[in-house]
């Protein structure tokens, strides 16, 4: 049968206006990083002008564990802190 | 022969054929990339057939006699090799005569500069596959190789001259053959030889000679219209 | 001092272990009740997992599917206007099968493991895309009916408990919603059209009405999953419920659009405020769940074939990579985000 697992996920990341930053809108499978920003750009903009894509390989990305507590993350106290997060949440979207 | 039917109906075959792949494509994300294609060409199209008429009466009325568009465009898709034979020889050629329509100042220049982005995606689109399949796998090699070379003859009527589209068409040539060659040598593949008119170069499409292929593409593609004259959809 | 039996040590061993996980449960059945989002590092109990992995597969295999009663008609579309609508309704769904199978993928499969299930026959697809598109109206019905029924499932589920799947469905939400417009609007134009267009709209919607019912599922009392799904807040209404809303959702828009809906039994009840329907013929949905639908056998055959005829194609493209670039997970793979700007 074919080999077409070695298409590799890759993440994908949009930032849909100069001045904001780079969200992550989801994944999808490329054999390369060409073809993955080509096929992110049809995905997640539909082409639209004027908008930035990253791909990165999943597995290039380092995550912290939501376990980890303390001597990882500052404790919370006056100073806030926000978790980082993969996710973002899309604008004008009440329900998350 | 009106110019904006000659380009309007390129847009429209290449895109009827393009929308066939749709359910079938190899992959999923060829299925966005083939379907943003097409709607792109669909809509050059009824730009296009807007400066000449009804939109919908000149698609779904005429005969095969009366459609301008080259014979290129209405070769079936064949393999997706094929194609993206047909993707390579069309789209360079779209993108460069979108370019120099809209550097001109004739009236499809204001059209032109819009659709230029949209060809350049389809041209870049192309030349990704035809590296990919050129400089793959020994199969898709040849797949590749079979296409480009089963399309070749289709490509001179692309540099025919067309009344009412003021650029010249050797140069479009010379710069369609050195853009195409480049991405063909970088596949690892080769562009048939043959000379640029006579007898290799087949089709007289704008002219209303087609192939029979496309009298049944036709066929599927006006018949519920037809069956319900004067009826609003 | 004392020496610890190895038995002691095992016993204790297992216990610290059964603790962490009741802990861990505990916290997960926490966070669910609490309406907050599970997220792919986090730990869950298996069965949510492999119940969600199922989920979002069926969802996405149903998707892919779906384009192929639709595609049936670009071909003929009979306006240019509508051709390009059409065109980019099936665009839409296989984007939808994207970013459902990227979302199942976070839990721990592949695209192709959930590809090869499909294939196989071990996993569904909804069943409503097991009937045929027989004329131009099935186009309008289907986005009327079938994507109403859709999105009157698949809103609860922008608020599901897995975060990827709740996000993945915000984006399809967002984009369903005008195909069902533009499946009325289809559907409207024909009821006001000729005579045969109005009766072609009529047909279709006699055949595509009780299937869509069907597709909320099971009557309540005989849906075996659902109380688990409910709980995990995977699922979230029940399908009667469901079925219900879509049916009171449904009379006024057929009232609008001039076509009856093929249920004698359709009538307002006051008491209750809500519609009461005519039954369900259950064994044709048993049927065609079976695999004895009318389009069953072509549904799979088309998918499987495209999948088989593509698969010197996506050798290619892998083969090209390996040759011509470090590719990700591989020793001298660049580590940098590429980036574009279109």
């Amino acid at each position: 049968m074919s080999s077409s697992t070695d298409w590799p996920l890759w993440e994908v990341f949009v930032r849909s206006r100069r001045g904001l930053s780079h969200t992550h809108a989801g994944s999808l499978h490329a054999p390369d990083a060409e073809m993955a920003l080509r096929n992110a750009r049809d995905l997640y903009t539909r082409r639209s002008e004027g908008v930035s894509l990253w791909v990165v390989p999943s597995t290039e990305i380092t995550a912290s564990s939501p376990d980890e507590k303390d001597s990882f993350f500052e404790p919370a106290g006056d100073k806030p802190y926000r978790h980082p997060t993969f996710y973002e949440i899309p604008e004008g979207v009440k329900h998350l | 022969m009106n110019a904006a039917l000659a380009l309007g109906d390129d847009a429209l075959v290449l895109s009827h054929r393009l929308g066939e792949w749709a359910g079938h494509a190899p992959v999923l994300e060829e299925e966005v990339a083939l379907a943003n294609i097409a709607l792109d060409l669909l809509g050059q199209a009824r730009l296009l057939l807007s400066f000449v008429g009804d939109e919908d009466q000149l698609a779904y009325l005429r005969e095969e006699r009366a459609f301008r568009n080259v014979q290129l465009v209405e070769q079936p898709n064949g393999d997706f090799a094929h194609t993206i034979a047909r993707q390579l020889y069309f789209s360079v050629y779209q993108h460069l005569l979108y370019e120099e329509l809209a550097a001109g100042e004739g009236e499809f220049a204001d059209l032109a500069a819009k659709a230029v982005k949209e060809v350049a995606y389809h041209r870049d689109h192309a030349e990704q596959w035809v590296l990919r399949l050129g400089d793959g796998t020994t199969e898709s090699h040849e797949r590749m190789q079979l296409a480009l070379d089963a399309l070749w003859r289709f490509s001179g009527e692309l540099f025919e001259p067309v009344e009412g589209v003021d650029i010249d068409f050797n140069i479009l040539r010379d710069g369609w053959l050195a853009a195409v060659t480049s991405v063909v040598d970088r596949a690892t593949l080769a562009l048939p030889s043959g000379p640029q008119s006579g007898a290799w170069a087949a089709g007289a499409g704008r002219q209303g000679l087609h192939t029979e292929p496309f009298g049944r593409m036709l066929a599927e593609m006006q018949h519920l219209h037809r069956s319900h004259p004067g009826a609003s959809w | 001092m004392a020496a610890v039996t190895a038995d002691q040590t095992t016993q204790g061993t297992a216990g610290t272990a059964d603790k962490a996980e009741a802990e861990r449960l505990a916290a997960f059945d926490h966070a669910v009740a609490a309406d907050d989002r599970i997220e792919p590092r986090d730990w869950m109990p298996d069965a949510y997992r492999a119940s969600l992995i199922r989920q979002m597969a069926q969802h996405a295999h149903s998707e892919i599917i779906g384009m192929q009663p639709e595609a049936n008609w670009i071909s003929r579309a009979p306006s240019l206007r509508r051709k390009a609508i059409l065109m980019a309704k099936v665009q839409d769904e296989a984007g939808h099968g994207l970013y459902l199978y990227s979302a199942a993928e976070t839990l721990g499969t592949s695209r192709e493991e959930l590809l090869d299930k499909l294939h196989a026959g071990r996993q569904r697809y909804s069943s409503i895309f097991n009937y045929p598109t027989l004329t131009w109206a099935d186009v309008g019905a289907i986005g009327w009916l079938v994507d109403g029924a859709a999105i009157t499932n698949q809103v609860p589920l922008c608020r599901c408990s897995y975060g990827p799947y709740a996000r993945a469905m915000v984006r399809i939400c967002k984009e369903e919603s005008f195909h069902q417009r533009q499946g009325y609007e289809l559907l409207l134009a024909l009821s006001r059209g000729t005579s045969a267009q109005h009766e072609m709209a009529q047909d279709a919607v006699n055949r595509w009405w009780w299937p869509s019912l069907m597709m909320f599922g099971p009557p309540d009392d005989a849906s075996a999953h659902s109380a688990q799904s409910m709980a995990w807040k995977i699922k979230r209404h029940s399908n009667d419920e469901l079925r219900r809303r879509f049916v009171d959702i449904c009379v006024p828009q057929a009232q609008a659009l001039g076509l009856a809906l093929p249920d004698p039994d359709i009538r307002w009840n006051e008491e209750l405020g809500q519609h009461d329907y005519g039954e369900i013929d259950w064994t044709e949905f048993q049927e065609v769940l079976k695999g004895n639908g009318p389009c069953n056998e072509q549904r799979l055959t088309q998918r499987r074939t495209a999948h088989e005829k593509g698969a010197w194609v996506r050798d290619a493209a892998a083969a090209y990579a390996d040759k011509h670039a470090a590719r990700p997970g591989t020793a001298g793979a660049a580590a940098q985000p590429v980036e574009a700007t279109a």
